[in-house]
């Protein structure tokens, strides 16, 4: 129990650690962000309607910097974050963000988890045949593959798969303009013909890293004793391969996992930029061009808590599978 | 780049290797291991490209605009093309090398410092000291470091080379750290360590002249996961044209090739060509990362070539 609580000290200490950042970044920056709303604004809001969306945020010159810091930290916890000011003047941000969750869930969400899986299970059985083909290809194959930027990947996808005038999938936005969105045969084939291409980037560029990890874990623990134990015990390969060696294996995995989420999510950021996908990190994207401040944090925010909510999930897994975290705590 | 790194794996047991002759061990091992060669050999290639552009083209100043006609496609004239502004690409591609391994190699270096500094300290105070550094190494390790560039790059002006390389630099460090710091953590009770302090040494002394060169291999492979990063990240942002438009990278040439839709103009090459690079200036600090890996944990080494060497032996 005192590791569960600890490791939820640690998210809640991260969480503020970014939230901190995110309100001082822009007041330490040159260039006043409060000019760059002035100017965005100008005609657009009335003075007094500027003056409600700057204190929403905090931004008050009036007061005292802590007052505004605690206020920031209220808006941000109580789901107060303000209006866009950047593409869609005047839409909540929430409602914004509301749109776009969904798409990322499903595009980024589904491949990061499938890459994370499918690369455990490869570098499970690169790792048990030492020697064997696929442990001849595997290492030089995904160090390669792992070192590819996102985005180029993506250039290509679009160069082999959708350019052209007989292009095989589409290359553009979440589904074809014009149909209507619901629970029909017709709309999910047409959502996940124009997922095949972003997904298979992010899935491409990402399993590498995990294969190799899962591989080189798998060496290491072959030689342990307990798999020699296990061998002369005469178990099944299977049982030793899986309930031995794999299961320790995975450990280190696994946190591994939560730290390379954070640079699955920046290639996944420039994955849908490259396919105008309307998910959150296109959204970014957009908010950067626009100078969106209000819609840049609440992103910004969102996204720390999703790795943060994936890192809580490993450790809990790793609790479970681990005597020995379940016997520290 | 994490994922990368990730595959670095902290070897905790067997003998700290022998470190008065660190450097030419270093070089033996990276001369038997053919991916540390082949990508030796790849950055050895750019390294030319960035110091010496002008033995690859014959072009002097690629980034002036109308020299050629717009948009060719490519040929015996001009290898990959021009761009849209009459720009021959294969000069492009040689001269944006400079840009974007300088990059690379002053954001790995100082990641690295700061991730030996942070990282074997940590081990080295123990107590609250530990704690707090360890803390702020888990606090970067998962905080989502591109977002942040993108903000920060965003507030403090688009296209600052420096500004770049800052934050790259402060986002890169954390990995590296918490390695170093498992590595020191195993290693600080050995007995040369301890025989060290018997002697009556400093403890500066101890850190630089004995405990550092054992971990030779490990801060190697931290430098280069951290250029490794630096290049795919700093590419990424001038993709999205968040570094300085006007200046020449590989970067920037796919955000240009990006903002006038080569891919869908049919122009590929464009697009294509400095992606490559990008690509094979990571594989190849990728190649030499695993490599180290292989060297530091030689469990990891290819199975073949134990079996040559009992062959001969």
């Amino acid at each position: 129990m005192r590791y569960l609580l600890r490791r939820l000290g640690f998210f809640v200490l991260t969480l503020w650690a970014a939230l901190t950042l995110n309100f001082f970044i822009p007041r330490m920056m040159p260039g006043s962000p409060l000019q760059a709303l002035r100017d965005r604004t100008h005609n657009k809001l009335s003075p007094a309607a500027l003056n409600s969306l700057l204190s929403q945020f905090g931004f008050d010159p009036h007061q005292n910097i802590a007052v505004q810091y605690v206020d920031y930290l209220k808006n941000m916890a109580t789901g107060h974050w303000g209006i866009s000011i950047g593409g869609s003047l005047g839409v909540p941000v929430t409602k914004l963000i509301r749109q776009a969750l969904p798409w990322t869930l499903g595009l980024v969400g589904v491949t990061t988890v499938l890459a994370f899986l499918l690369g455990t299970v490869i570098g499970i059985v690169a790792g048990w045949k030492r020697g064997g083909l696929l442990d001849g290809v595997v290492p030089p194959v995904f160090v390669v593959t792992s070192a590819l930027p996102y985005f180029w990947v993506a250039l290509l996808m679009i160069l082999l798969f959708a350019s052209g005038t007989n292009a095989l999938l589409p290359n553009d936005g979440n589904y074809t303009n014009g149909i209507t969105p619901g629970f029909t045969g017709h709309f999910i084939f047409d959502v996940l013909k124009h997922a095949i291409l972003p997904g298979a980037t992010i899935l491409i560029t990402a399993i590498g890293g995990w294969i190799l990890t899962m591989r080189n874990n798998m060496i290491t623990t072959l030689s342990e004793d307990y798999v020699r134990m296990g061998r002369a015990k005469g178990l099944s390969n299977r049982r030793i391969m899986y309930g031995y060696a794999a299961r320790n294996a995975f450990l280190p995995n696994l946190s591994g996992f939560a730290m390379s989420l954070g640079f699955v999510i920046s290639g996944a950021i420039l994955v849908e930029y490259v396919f105008n996908y309307p998910g959150l990190g296109y959204m970014l994207y957009n908010a950067t061009v626009n100078t969106d401040y209000p819609l840049l944090q609440a992103l910004f925010m969102l996204i720390t808590v999703a790795v943060l909510i994936a890192v809580l999930i490993c450790d809990f897994v790793t609790f479970w599978l681990d005597p020995r975290a379940r016997a520290k705590a | 780049m994490s994922a990368i790194l990730a595959t670095t794996t902290v070897v905790t047991g067997g003998p700290a290797p022998a470190h008065r002759h660190t450097g030419s061990g270093l070089w033996t091992a990276v001369r038997t291991n053919r991916k540390a060669m082949v990508g030796l050999i790849m950055f050895l290639i750019f390294l030319a490209m960035a110091a010496v552009p002008q033995l690859f083209t014959s072009v002097k100043h690629p980034n002036d605009a109308a020299q050629y006609a717009s948009l060719t496609h490519p040929g015996s004239h001009h290898w990959l093309g021009t761009t849209q502004l009459g720009q021959d690409i294969y000069a492009q591609l040689i001269y944006g090398t400079r840009q974007s391994l300088v990059i690379a190699l002053i954001a790995g270096f100082f990641a690295t410092v700061l991730s030996v500094l942070i990282g074997v300290s940590a081990a080295y105070l123990g107590g609250i000291g530990d704690d707090a550094l360890s803390l702020l190494t888990n606090v970067f390790l998962v905080l989502p470091t591109f977002p942040l560039i993108i903000v920060l790059a965003t507030y403090a002006g688009k296209g600052n080379l420096l500004v770049v390389i800052v934050v790259l630099v402060v986002t890169g460090w954390s990995y590296g750290a918490n390695q170093l710091r498992a590595q020191t953590l195993s290693l600080r009770n050995r007995d040369f360590l301890e025989s060290a302090r018997v002697r009556g040494e400093r403890r500066s002394y101890v850190i630089v002249a004995e405990l550092l060169p054992t971990m030779t291999s490990l801060i190697v492979a931290n430098f280069l996961g951290a250029a490794l990063y630096a290049v795919l990240t700093a590419a990424g942002l001038q993709f999205l044209g968040l570094g300085d438009p006007s200046s020449l990278s590989w970067g920037t040439m796919l955000y240009w090739s990006q903002n006038d839709g080569a891919l869908q103009s049919g122009y590929p090459a464009w697009a294509i060509a400095p992606g490559i690079c990008v690509a094979l200036l990571g594989a190849s600090f990728a190649l030499l990362n695993y490599a180290f890996d292989e060297i530091s944990n030689p469990a990891l080494r290819p199975v073949r070539r134990i079996r040559v060497k009992r062959a001969h032996s």
